[in-house]
């Protein structure tokens, strides 16, 4: 390996000083043998200085001239360069050193690594190396040797003994050759029999009007063919008496129509290849444009799939799908497409991997399509999967060129899917908005529908029970009966609407910092009633803490267990309310329990489920949705409930609500007070 | 209030099973009963009827029944009874504030009704006839003037806050005092966000005169609204 830098030679020193931090490095991959050395060596020379770097190839009329063969093997390279971490692509020019140069500007790139070419000593053949040092100074070359087993490199002597044969015509190889010959034997025909009236360099002038034509129509080789044809036609045509007076003259006249007629044939070859590659890449852009002004406008999933599909048979002539995946992370197999497990299976790899997969990629290349992952800013959104059909296909999606256009398609249809679902989130939202607001319209008229009538039934039975002159004994216990069923049935209104609104999340606890004695009481004392001649005792640990909660939903909870116990137990049970610390889980524990029969054993977590009741055929009225709506309420509240049966007999319900940081206690109230408390007692004592 | 005539009730309630029995059950006390099914009927017939207590629906089809309230508190004390469902505990507080005397939670039974009917009519009469300097309730005696409070008998210790505090709820014995008006009148108007100094001093007067602090009988905590002290 060889360093230059700028024009002055250096001794071999370790690399890393020669490339600069953070500034990139641009490998030029070349069409002969040392394209591969090229690549590994600006690999490691990038690694070495932790820098990002380009790979491009360069590719002139010349390079052209070189077959595809020789082209597939350059864009081999150019992928194993990607492979390696390069950003690549493939350049137009004619100069290759004005390209490389222009591509180093742009990129930021100080270094550059091409591989060695060997030049004729002529003076209009300076090599690359020397004319990228003319026309930017300040860029690092790196000249890499090609391997010594391909001693010849493709230099100007390989150019010019390659035969050249454009492989992008429409015609097949020798048609177009015959074609030339027809036209070079045509324009013989005509000027020919004018050799006696004109001069023969006039007569020359007409054969290279027909070179030129041949040479814009059919490509360099069939005009070099019409050249020489043309040129034998006229040195056989000349009369052999001419070549004693002035053969001088006529040998120089048809040498410069030889030479003319070779220059012409190249200059309008390589101009009609710059053209045609112009065109293709006018196409690949307008392609690439109106497939994202069509994508723009695509609000559903299928028209995503639709447009998708319809591009790609335009500019690939290929079949396309667009394979989703499930919920479960697995891509979905498409309907009424034929696709075989192993297509599955490589397009699921293509999915994870973010890599493409199939056909002309590294990973399952025999399969009969490529698959491309769609990579969203967000998330990969699927696969783009095209047919391959046959070994053509094959070898156009090859094509860097081609392959971009594909990459930048899967790009532009990966954020046309996301559009779309972020699209479907944001009417979801809207929707689940306004069936929340429905909800809880229908919820408040529901609760207002149902308690209305209740009302005026509570109320007129109670009207009953008192009306004058008395009611005798059995009405008026059914009076009372009416008024007591009333009550429950507002209990178990209250109920189902609370489940509903919990169930739908459409409660806002009003938690306050609050003493569960507090509660206790006011749910004693609002749901005695339902306790009959039970007794019902009160227990409360010495100097409970603060707790927050909601006391309205509290209350409920106490009054459900309330309930609960009255309907479980015998007349004359004895229900209990006890409230005590657990300073281990930090919490306050609240325990009703009662000395009933206590509940059935294993089953007591299930208790707590909506509609599951102790025993299933059981008299007692209710829907078992009391329990479900205190444990709902408690953990709400980031409690926990359990029930369980006491060892001495008889059930026990037991909630805990999560010991926090009361707030501070007013304590310039409590100075004040404390100072005033002998003055209280002072007056009391009087 | 003549007391030699009926006295006059106003029910302003859209529900005419509800007006029904709420009507049976004063006109069983000797109440003379008018009834508004709407919010501005009611507001005409509170003018026109002048009456001595008003029971008023807060869900009326045509308006909020707080503007009554602020209305007719513009011009007369009558007492307002409100009647309200459940889930709505800031209306009962903004009803309360807006100047209702008290607040029944539907169902109502009606003896709680005619219960709260009848603690209302009692502090207004008060008000007329200038309180007393002793209230009773069970077993606690408070001597107002003294600032001296007896259990069965037996001198209790008050510290300023709880006695003042208990003054409150006997200003207003039998009716309900929402938990900010205590913050208020006991601490000063600056102590909006300390709701929990009230239910700690309440806890506090309930150890001092309750037998069972947790299952009161006269110091009753209003659930998510406030404290009243029954009689």
């Amino acid at each position: 390996m060889a360093y230059h830098r700028g024009m002055h030679e250096h001794n071999p020193t370790p690399p890393d000083p020669f490339v600069r931090d953070g500034a990139a490095l641009l490998a030029c991959v070349g069409h002969g043998p040392g394209a591969a050395r090229v690549v590994a060596a600006a690999a490691r020379l990038a690694a070495l200085a932790g820098s990002p770097w380009h790979a491009v190839l360069v590719e002139t009329a010349r390079t052209r001239a070189l077959g595809e063969a020789a082209r597939l093997a350059a864009l081999e390279q150019l992928r194993q360069a990607q492979a390696l971490g390069a950003l690549t692509s493939v350049l137009d020019g004619d100069e290759p050193a004005a390209v490389i140069a222009g591509y180093a500007r742009r990129h930021a790139c100080a270094t550059v690594v091409l591989a060695r070419r060997a030049c004729l000593p002529l003076p209009w053949h300076a090599p690359v190396t020397r004319r990228l040092a003319r026309l930017a100074p300040q860029l690092d070359i790196v000249e890499v040797a090609a391997p010594a087993a391909h001693g010849r490199t493709t230099g100007a002597s390989a150019d010019a003994a390659a035969m050249p044969e454009p492989q992008d015509g429409a015609q097949p190889q020798p048609r177009r050759y015959l074609a030339a010959l027809a036209a070079s034997l045509g324009t013989a025909l005509v000027a020919l029999p004018l050799l006696p009236l004109l001069d023969v360099a006039n007569v020359a002038m007409l054969f290279l009007l027909c070179v030129v034509l041949v040479a814009i129509r059919l490509g360099r080789g069939p005009a070099i063919a019409a050249t020489l044809a043309g040129f034998a036609a006229l040195v056989l045509a000349v009369p052999r008496r001419a070549y004693d007076v002035s053969e001088f003259k006529y040998a120089v006249a048809l040498a410069v129509m030889l030479a003319v007629g070779w220059i012409t044939a190249r200059l309008t070859a390589d101009l009609r290849e710059q053209a045609e590659a112009a065109i293709g890449r006018e196409a690949r852009t307008r392609a690439l444009y109106e497939f994202a002004r069509a994508l723009s406008v695509a609000l559903q999933l299928e028209q995503v799939f639709e447009i998708t599909r319809r591009f790609v048979e335009r500019s690939f002539g290929a079949r396309a799908l667009i394979l989703l995946p499930g919920s479960d992370g697995r891509l979905a197999w498409p309907e009424g497409e034929r696709l075989t497990v192993m297509d599955m299976a490589a397009a699921q790899w293509a999915f994870e991997h973010l890599e493409a997969a199939g056909a002309g990629t590294a990973t399952l290349p025999n399969n009969g399509h490529v698959y491309l992952p769609l990579r969203a800013p967000m998330r990969t959104r699927g696969v783009l999967a095209i047919r391959v059909a046959a070994d053509a296909d094959r070898r156009a999606l090859l094509v860097p060129e081609q392959r971009e256009l594909l990459d930048a398609f899967a790009a532009l249809a990966a954020i046309a899917l996301e559009r779309v679902h972020y699209v479907d989130v944001a009417q979801e939202a809207v929707v689940s908005m306004e069936g929340e607001r429905l909800r809880n319209s229908l919820l408040a008229a529901l609760s207002h529908d149902l308690r209305t009538p209740l009302t005026g039934l509570v109320g007129l039975s109670e009207s009953l029970t008192l009306s004058k002159p008395p009611l005798a004994e059995a009405q008026m216990e059914l009076a009372s009966a009416l008024r007591d069923e009333a009550r429950r049935m507002v209990t178990l209104v209250a109920n189902l609407l609370d489940m509903a609104r919990i169930q739908s999340g459409g409660v806002k606890l009003n938690l306050q910092w609050q003493f569960v004695e507090e509660a206790v009481g006011a749910a004693l004392r609002v749901c005695r009633w339902q306790l009959g001649a039970r007794t019902a005792a009160t227990r409360m640990a010495r100097a409970l803490p603060l707790v927050r909660f909601d006391a309205a939903l509290l209350e409920r909870v106490l009054c459900n267990l309330l309930e609960n116990a009255a309907k479980y137990t015998p007349p004359d049970a004895r229900i209990e309310v006890d409230a005590e610390v657990d300073t281990r889980d930090g919490m306050l524990l609240l325990r009703v329990c009662d000395d009933g029969p206590g509940l059935p054993t294993g089953r007591e977590d299930a208790l707590f489920e909506k509609f599951v009741r102790g025993r299933q055929e059981s008299p007692i009225a209710g829907v078992g949705l009391g329990l479900a709506i205190c444990r709902a309420i408690v953990e709400a509240h980031g409690g926990r409930m359990r029930a369980f049966n006491r060892p001495q007999g008889g059930a026990c319900f037991e909630l805990g609500l999560p010991l926090g940081e009361p707030p501070a206690l007013p304590s310039m109230d409590d100075e004040a007070d404390a100072a005033a408390q002998d003055h209280v007692s002072h007056t009391q004592e009087q | 209030m003549n007391t030699d005539i009926a006295p006059v009730a106003l029910i302003v309630e859209d529900e005419p099973q509800i007006r029904r029995f709420v009507r049976m059950a004063l006109e069983g006390e000797g109440w003379q009963v008018h009834q508004s099914e709407t919010l501005k009927r009611g507001l005409i017939d509170a003018g026109t009827r002048t009456p001595d207590l008003i029971i008023l629906d807060l869900g009326l089809p045509d308006g909020d029944g707080i503007t009554l309230i602020r209305d007719v508190r513009s011009w007369s004390p009558v007492p307002i009874i409100v009647l309200s469902a459940r889930i709505d505990e800031g209306d009962k507080i903004a009803a309360l504030d807006a100047g209702a005397d008290d607040y029944l939670t539907k169902p109502f039974g009606i003896g709680e009704l005619l219960a709260r009917v009848r603690a209302a009519l009692r502090r207004q009469h008060k008000a007329i006839g200038e309180a007393s300097s002793k209230v009773v309730f069970g077993k606690v005696e408070v001597d107002l003037q003294k600032r001296q409070v007896l259990r069965a008998g037996q001198p209790v210790h008050l510290t300023p806050t709880e006695y003042k505090l208990l003054s409150v709820l006997l200003a207003n014995m039998g009716r309900v005092v929402t938990a900010p008006q205590l913050l208020r009148e006991v601490w000063g108007p600056s102590n909006g966000d300390n709701g929990h100094y009230v239910r700690i001093y309440m806890g506090h007067l309930r150890q001092k005169l309750e037998d069972d602090p947790a299952q009161p009988r006269h110091l009753l905590t209003e659930t998510a609204v406030g404290y009243r002290l029954q009689p």
